[in-house]
Formats: structure tokens, C-alpha cells, sequence
């Protein structure tokens, strides 16, 4: 087993009233000094089997077509190395 | 003639839905997220509501659902599909229309009753009204911003894809005003606002909205 990591963000030119929302409750917590928040998704697969580049490619297409929307969203795609092949976290 | 609408689970409109087609003059066919069968009708509305909960994203789980495959099947032939709110979403996520619907601007859900005016009377969905036309409509919605790229809003207005825009008040964000839109040919149309709900004098703010469901009867008879 294998951990997948996509992370999804709206993209920069998009509006992101989550993120506004936190970052205005850091205002009134009295937390100075965040110019800006923004809010996304992580989404943590746990695969079966060996990583190869065929799989992390099935992962880029699963993240395109459900797990983010191109119109509105990024994501990134990253094998997390901390968990390993027996399937525990280091 | 008959008019299906589907129901997804969270689905919330689907029988204001079926109602307003059954006073616009049609038979109203009940469709099933989980049906491959479309039941031989006419016209699809996809109704408001929370569907799948809005999981990941409003329409994104409900684009999916095995009905969907049908629906985008017969919208890409010339099926005059409605989706109303997040019906609206589904058609966004499913890209039978472009861009996407975003949390309101202000942050708060908006229920009221809006001023729109029908800018595109030539829809499979809007032929009854006269471009121009200002009708009232409830709205309510948490994630009603229309969002696209400026080259995507550009081709929407300059290809007259734009049906109906918010008069008064924007209420929840959506560029250039936009309250609906339709895809090339006319046939698909995503409505934020809620013209089934606007159908009766007994309740709501009018009839207005009957003639979304007036149009389409129109359409199939040509």
C-alpha cells in the first residue's frame, strides 16, 4: 500500500469566500501578521500496489475529472513518502 | 408530451418541479438518479436541491449518477434539458454549459424573491417571454456565484448565451450579472433562480416563472 496525496486549491483569480471567512476570524482572534488565507481540499488515497508512473497517471485523471473541477481548481498530486510499504506511517 | 424530472437523493424541488410542468400543459415523468433510462420522455428538468449532500462539490457526485450518462446522451442530440439551481451546477460540472457555480460572495445563503430580465428569448426554455422581458422569481442559494473565464464570459455575451441576469441587487456574486445561460444550440439552459417555484397565484411572488415551462412545450411542438 501507498498514500497519494492530491491537494486541491481554488485557483488564484478565483474568489475564495472560505478562506476570506478564516482569515477574518484570525483578525478578530487578535492573530496579526497573515496577509491572506485561502482554503482547499486534501484528499489522501490509499493504493494498492506498487506507485509506477501508470498509476500516479490514473491518479492525475481521477484528481482532473472528480476530485477537482479545471474551471475553479488546481491540484497537485504527490506520493507521501512517510507511509511506508507495509502500509504503516514511519 | 412529456417532461421528466430527475430526483437525486437531496433533491429538494423535484415536485415543484413536475408540478409546474404538469400547469404548463405537460405530462410529468418521474426519472431516478440511478435508472439508465430516461423513460421516453420529451425534455428533462434537472431540479434544485442539495444532491448527494453537495459533497466535494454542488453537482459534482450527481454528475455521475447513471441517469446523467442519459441526459448528456440526449442534451448533446437536442433534448431541451433545464437545471435549475442545482440542476444549474450538475449541467456546470457535467460541461453541458461552461463555468462554475462558487459560494456566494457575501458568505450567507439568499432566499428572496429576484427581479431578472430574460435576455435570450429564443431557448427551448425562455420562447414564451420577449427578450427584455423583467419577471420576479424566488432565489435561494448558497453557491450561486457564476464564475468563468473573461474569454469564456466574452463568448457567452457576444454569442447572446446570457438568458436571464439579475436586476437591482447582485445576490450572490455571479460575474457580469448572470442568473442563467445557455450552451450553442439553445436546447441546455442552467437557471440559478427558481421559475417552478413562481408558477400559481396562491403562492409565491406570481407566475413568472411559468413561462420556462410554457416554452419548452413550444419547442417540442415545432
Amino acid at each position: 500500500m501507498a498514500r497519494v496525496v492530491v491537494d486541491v486549491m481554488p485557483k488564484p483569480e478565483i474568489l475564495d469566500p472560505q478562506g476570506k471567512a478564516v482569515h477574518g476570524a484570525l483578525d478578530r482572534l487578535g492573530f496579526g501578521g497573515v496577509a491572506d488565507v485561502r482554503q482547499g481540499k486534501r484528499f489522501e488515497l490509499e493504493v494498492e500496489g506498487e506507485i509506477t508512473e501508470e498509476r500516479l497517471a490514473e491518479i492525475r485523471n481521477i484528481a482532473e475529472t472528480l476530485l477537482s473541477n479545471p474551471v475553479i481548481e488546481d491540484y497537485a498530486v504527490r506520493v507521501d513518502e512517510s507511509v511506508s510499504a507495509e502500509g504503516g506511517a514511519a | 408530451m412529456k417532461v421528466g424530472v430527475v430526483t437525486f437523493p437531496g433533491s429538494l424541488d423535484d415536485v415543484d418541479a413536475q408540478r409546474a410542468v404538469r400547469l404548463a400543459g405537460a405530462e410529468p415523468v418521474a426519472l431516478w438518479h440511478g435508472d439508465h433510462d430516461l423513460r421516453s420522455v420529451d425534455a428533462v428538468v434537472l431540479p434544485g436541491g442539495f444532491s448527494y449532500g453537495d459533497y466535494l462539490r454542488c453537482g459534482a457526485i450527481a454528475r455521475f449518477a447513471p441517469v446523467m450518462t442519459e441526459v448528456v446522451a440526449a442534451a448533446h442530440g437536442g433534448m431541451p434539458v433545464l437545471g435549475i439551481c442545482n440542476g444549474f451546477q450538475i449541467l456546470c460540472e457535467s460541461h453541458l454549459l461552461p463555468g462554475a457555480l462558487i459560494r456566494n460572495d457575501h458568505r450567507k445563503f439568499v432566499c428572496r424573491d429576484q427581479r431578472l430580465r430574460i435576455d435570450n428569448a429564443a431557448t427551448a426554455w425562455t420562447s414564451s417571454y420577449e427578450a427584455g422581458d423583467e419577471i420576479v422569481v424566488p432565489l435561494k442559494n448558497g453557491e450561486g456565484g457564476f464564475v468563468a473565464d473573461e474569454f469564456t464570459l466574452d463568448l457567452l455575451e457576444g454569442e447572446g448565451r446570457v438568458v436571464a441576469r439579475y436586476l437591482d441587487d447582485n445576490p450572490n456574486g455571479s460575474l457580469r450579472d448572470i442568473a442563467g445561460i445557455t450552451n450553442e444550440r439553445g436546447n441546455v439552459v442552467g437557471l440559478m433562480p427558481h421559475p417552478e417555484h413562481a408558477v400559481e397565484d396562491l403562492c409565491g411572488p406570481g407566475t413568472d416563472g411559468l413561462g420556462f415551462f410554457t416554452s419548452v412545450l413550444s419547442a417540442l411542438v415545432k
